[in-house]
Order: structure tokens, then sequence, then C-alpha cells
């Protein structure tokens, strides 16, 4: 990747970008090299992709029901039904 | 820090401190997912992190008397999980283990940046079989300073704050070390997408 000040810039910020914790001024400056760089373009994009992907796996991930059970075994909750749930 | 922490807000710390199983019930049930997720994550192993979550709570039930309420409850569980899937990463090492893949070196990260558009990708094919294999494998391969706090943070959705207090460590430490997670991340991922992408054409 040919890197520019702008672009070596953008990489030092981009968890700040992504985050959207930037100042005003420097967002803007970001904004207007990523407008003019399509490498920072694809880089942010697969930045956020990545995170994404990483969400969208996370909240398919749940622990196992029979680990479940073991686990309210363990911890003598035996009969202790939480709200909502049966166990 | 999100949903798990407005509910546990709800949660009743006297009944907790005086050990009642009903409100110890809520708790576990609030924490299970998160833990075990977390504990998963760290150290990649199903039955690891099945363990890890049982140790936890175990010892989060012991301790919730001594748990003052000065630092949130969420923070609290976490730092004990973190700590269990730390040790048991730890005691892998010794016998040469395989299973923990570790870069090393924090500083030679991110020296090379892979360009390739694969945003764009439907999201059936970024997140098939063969797509979520290539997402643990990555996150497998960072460094585990680097993996702690993009779990933390990224994944259980802690904030920079929260993940610097969990894990003992200063703030401008979480910062850099979660840029470094999610550039090496992209990195890895860009590099299989060329990959694939390829085998396609």
């Amino acid at each position: 990747m040919g890197q520019t000040t702008e672009c070596q810039k953008l990489l030092g910020e981009l968890s700040n970008l992504i985050d959207g914790t930037l100042s005003p001024e420097l967002c803007s400056e970001l904004e207007a090299h990523l407008k003019e760089c399509t490498n920072c373009r694809i880089v942010v994009n697969t930045t956020r992709k990545t995170i994404d992907l990483y969400h969208v796996e996370e909240s398919q991930m749940g622990m196992p029901e029979p680990a479940r059970e073991k686990l309210w075994k363990r911890l003598e909750l035996g009969d202790i039904t939480p709200r909502g749930k049966s166990m | 820090m999100n949903e798990i922490n407005i509910k546990a807000e709800k949660l009743s710390l006297d009944a907790l401190w005086t050990g009642d199983k009903a409100e110890i019930a809520i708790l576990v049930e609030i924490f299970m997912d998160p833990v075990y997720r977390l504990a998963l994550r760290m150290t990649g192993s199903e039955q690891d992190a099945e363990d890890i979550t049982q140790e936890t709570f175990i010892k989060v039930i012991k301790s919730l008397p001594d748990f003052e309420g000065r630092s949130q409850l969420a923070t609290w569980i976490y730092r004990i999980a973190m700590n269990e899937s730390l040790m048991n990463l730890r005691r892998r090492k010794p016998a040469g283990s395989t299973v923990e893949i570790d870069a090393g070196n924090e500083e030679e990260d991110s020296a090379e940046i892979e360009i390739i558009d694969w945003a764009a990708q439907p999201e059936a094919e970024l997140l098939d079989s063969e797509g979520k294999q290539q997402l643990d494998l990555a996150i497998a391969r960072l460094p585990e300073s680097m993996r702690s706090v993009f779990t933390l943070r990224d994944l259980q959705g802690l904030s920079i704050e929260e993940t610097a207090s969990v894990l003992g460590i200063s703030i401008p430490n979480v910062k850099t070390r979660l840029l470094r997670a999610r550039l090496k991340l992209r990195q890895d991922l860009s590099l299989y997408h060329r990959e694939r992408l390829g085998r396609s054409d």
C-alpha cells in the first residue's frame, strides 16, 4: 500500500474513526482523505466488516444445553428456575 | 455497558450478599452466556470454556460477600472470568501444547496492509462454515494480550474504560492493543479472502 502521511494518520486513528470518538475537525479531515484514497476506504470498510462479522458470529454462540445443566448442578442451584426460563 | 449491565443493575446486592439462591440463579442466568463466550474466545475450546464458566461462577458465588459494589458487578465478574481463562492458557504452555497460537511479538504486526475489497461479499458466504472457521483461526492467532482486549471491547461490548479496569491496564494501552488487534484480524481475513476469491475465479 503506497502510504502517504494522510494514510498513516488515518491508520493511527482507525479505531477512533470506527468508534466515532474523533474530534469533529479530525473527522472531517479524515473523511476528506477517504473520499480521495481508495486504499484507505478499503481498509476502513474491511475493518468495519471484520468487527461486524465477529458480532454476528458471537450472537449465534451460546452455552450448549448439556453444559448449562451441568453448571446448574455444580452450583447446586438444582431446583431454582430463573424467572422466564425453563431449565 | 449494554443490556447485560441493565439487567445486572436490577439485581439486589443485599439478596446476593445474604446468599439468596433465587437471586444468585438470576445472576448466573444473566452472565452465563457472556462468560462462556469470553472463555471460548480466549481458549478456543468448548470443553475449557465450559470448565472456566463453572470455575468462574463458583468463585463469584464464594466471593459475593466480599464484593463491595464499588466497581460494577459485570466488570467484577468479567475480571474473574478473564483471570480463569488466562490461567487456563498458562497451564497449557509448559506441556508444549500447540493449541495456543501466539504471534509473540506485538511490535511487528500491522507492517503489511493487504488491500482487497471483500467487505461487499454476501454475508452468507462470509459466514459459511469455511468463513467462520477463518474467523476463529484469526482470533486464535492473535497474541493473548490483543485477544483479551478485542474480546472484551468488541465482542462483549465493554467500554475502553471498563476493558482497562477488567485487565488492570491503562486506557492508552487498551487503545493501542485494540487498534493492533483489529488491524491484525482485518489483515488475516483479507489474506484469506484474496485466496478464496482467487479460487472462485
